[in-house]
């Protein structure tokens, strides 16, 4: 049993860098993934917007603020009565 | 005399809502209230896009105003302490699970868990994988002892919901979200293939808990038989070697390549 | 080590293809420090490989040189780490400030000018000078209001930080025109007290503009093109001491690398055309 997961280990991985290597000759060159791709995907490339710019964006509106989600989020559903299941915090 | 210390604290009061500082005016005095609102406005936009940065699913699956609104709040009680926005901000997901009108959104904080898990990737430093033969040569002397460094941005999280298939649904040409009969429990692996391409996928757990044991410090073979029913060791090593995730190999005990 | 005496414009992750591509004739490339603070991975591998092309200034938002509070020594470290790893052409910093009792207020927020503050922003140039071991720049800010116990001039203000500390003056001449219009003052007064001599280098941005009940409120925006006043003072500016490093700013709503060109080119029209003035 010992030496079997030992021979084991070492035959999956080979097998595993054999497929790997035919799958992706090309991946490692830098400028094929350069630049930003899909919105909201990698939006973090630019590091949050650290600039030294004011903005004319009235965000500032004293304190009134119903948190009503009127996104995406009506499109996804839950299977009912589950949240009672979730931890709070995870 | 107001002392330059107690003017940026009334400064920053009037920032958080409070009256401008005393000694704040304006050649036309009665304006003042209105041109401080600039710095007010700054502040809150600017903090509100930086979060918005680390989380553009929560806002797309909020919408825009709502988010402003959450940001605010999230703002107010967990306010940036140094400059470092790239740093800032990994509370909110435990935040947004606290917020009663989201409670019926229960996939929310996991979906915050993948974002900021992300954000840490897209910033981890660099490392190169191990050459193959390099790798096939540790692993057949080490057998049983052998031990994987995996890439600083390998992050696995184990999650109650499908977590990762609802952020990847919100992705341009994204597939579908779950419905409620798909609804599942999900492992997610994140973690960065070279220098931008940060990899988001659904793993079986199995593969994920074999992965953590790796990146805990366990050999292979221990890490193996802590995975439980249903691991394919082929499966994840495939996983790991295609995304260049292995940087370092060893037989426990020995030198680290 | 100096920036060349050209055009230069902010760096924009977005812009990376275009520039790796086409090589774009402009004298350097600006960077936000607090942006190449991470660890590693695109943000790391741009700057390199942007730097063997391009003289390089890296631009401080964050340290809070005008605030009450002693430097952030942690953040400190992460400039002077950065500065050695990049040795770039100039390290710029703000008048202004940001931090109080461990809260980031994320503006450039303003000061009033008094000797108390004065002391304290020489104080803080100084420890910032030493711990990089090189000599740095010092930006004037936009404001939108003003302080009744400011009892000195802005700009005796920065003549006198720069007398003191040694430091260059980075002059940002939206900046000048934003704050003057905002403060009912004469741009070309501003100009004339100005120590043009300590002038490093310029930034010119775009900037939005309000409407209050006693005339017009300007917003340091970095979201449009340089307005043609802000052009004018330019001219102006390099047609008395010739030609600077002239950064084109643009943060908020960036546009296709084009336009930034569009704008650098402007800049260089009136910085070769001044370089022709003076050669004949």
């Amino acid at each position: 049993m010992k030496t079997e997961t030992t021979l084991g280990i070492a035959a999956a991985l080979s097998c595993a860098m054999g497929i790997a290597s035919a799958a992706h000759a090309d991946d490692m060159k830098m400028e094929k993934c350069y630049g930003v791709a899909m919105a909201g995907q990698n939006d973090c490339a630019a590091g949050p917007g650290t600039t030294c710019a004011g903005t004319a964006t009235m965000d500032y509106q004293g304190n009134a603020w119903k948190l009503v989600p009127a996104g995406t989020c009506e499109t996804i559903e839950t299977p009912h009565g589950m949240g009672s299941l979730m931890p709070k915090e995870m | 005399m107001l002392s330059h210390r107690d003017f940026a604290r009334s400064f920053r009061d009037a920032i958080n809502g409070g009256a401008a500082p005393e000694n704040a005016t304006a050649r036309q005095p009665g304006e003042t209230e209105r041109r401080f609102d600039v710095y007010r406005n700054n502040v809150a936009h600017g903090l509100s896009r930086a979060l918005a940065r680390h989380y553009p699913v929560i806002e797309r699956l909020l919408g825009d105003e709502c988010f402003k609104g959450v940001a605010r709040l999230f703002i107010d009680r967990h306010p940036p302490q140094t400059p470092l926005l790239i740093a800032w901000g990994e509370e909110f997901a435990a935040f947004l699970a606290e917020i009663e009108t989201f409670q019926s959104l229960i996939y929310l904080p996991d979906v915050a868990r993948i974002e900021w898990a992300r954000s840490r990737a897209y910033h981890s430093s660099d490392a190169q994988p191990v050459p193959p033969q390099k790798l096939q040569a540790i692993a057949q002397e080490a057998g049983e002892d052998l031990q994987l460094f995996l890439h600083p941005s390998v992050q696995v999280l184990q999650m109650l919901t499908p977590a990762g298939s609802i952020w990847v649904s919100q992705q341009p040409g994204g597939p579908p979200a779950p419905t409620a009969a798909q609804w599942a429990p999900e492992t997610v692996l994140i973690a960065r293939k070279g220098l931008d391409d940060v990899i988001t996928q659904a793993v079986p757990a199995p593969i994920g808990r074999f992965i953590s044991a790796l990146a805990y410090g366990r050999t292979v073979a221990e890490a193996q038989a802590s995975t439980g029913e249903g691991f394919e060791l082929n499966a994840a090593f495939l996983l790991l070697v295609k995304n260049a995730l292995i940087i370092g190999a060893d037989k426990k005990g020995g030198d680290t390549t | 080590m100096t920036l060349p005496r050209k055009p230069g414009l902010g760096f924009k992750p977005e812009h990376f293809p275009a520039i790796a591509e086409t090589k774009p004739n402009l004298g350097f490339f600006e960077i936000h420090a607090e942006n190449y603070m991470g660890a590693g991975g695109m943000p790391h591998a741009m700057l390199q490989r942007l730097r063997e092309d391009y003289a390089v200034s890296i631009h401080g938002v964050g340290l809070s040189i005008g605030g009450p509070d002693p430097l952030d020594r942690d953040h400190l470290a992460r400039l002077k780490t950065l500065c050695d790893r990049y040795e770039p052409e100039s390290f710029s910093e703000h008048l202004a400030w940001a931090s109080h009792g461990g809260v980031w207020m994320h503006d450039l927020l303003p000061l009033p000018y008094t000797q108390e503050t004065l002391a304290i922003v020489c104080d803080h140039i100084d420890e910032l000078q030493d711990h990089l071991g090189r000599r740095m720049l010092l930006e004037n800010p936009a404001t939108y209001v003003l302080f009744d116990n400011s009892d000195i001039p802005e700009t005796e203000f920065l003549t006198e930080i720069s007398r003191r500390t040694g430091c260059g003056l980075l002059l940002d001449v939206n900046n000048v025109f934003v704050s003057c219009v905002n403060h009912r003052q004469d741009p070309r007064a501003y100009l004339d007290a100005f120590p043009l001599a300590k002038i490093n280098e310029i930034h010119l941005a775009g900037h939005e503009e309000e409407e209050l009940p006693s005339g017009p409120l300007l917003i340091d925006s970095h979201g449009r093109e340089v307005a043609e006043p802000v052009w004018a003072l330019y001219g102006e500016i390099v047609s008395k001491i010739g030609p600077l490093p002239s950064l084109i700013e643009w943060d908020n709503d960036v546009p296709a690398f084009a336009v930034l060109m569009a704008e650098a080119e402007r800049a260089r029209s009136i910085l070769e055309g001044q370089s022709h003035a003076l050669a004949s």
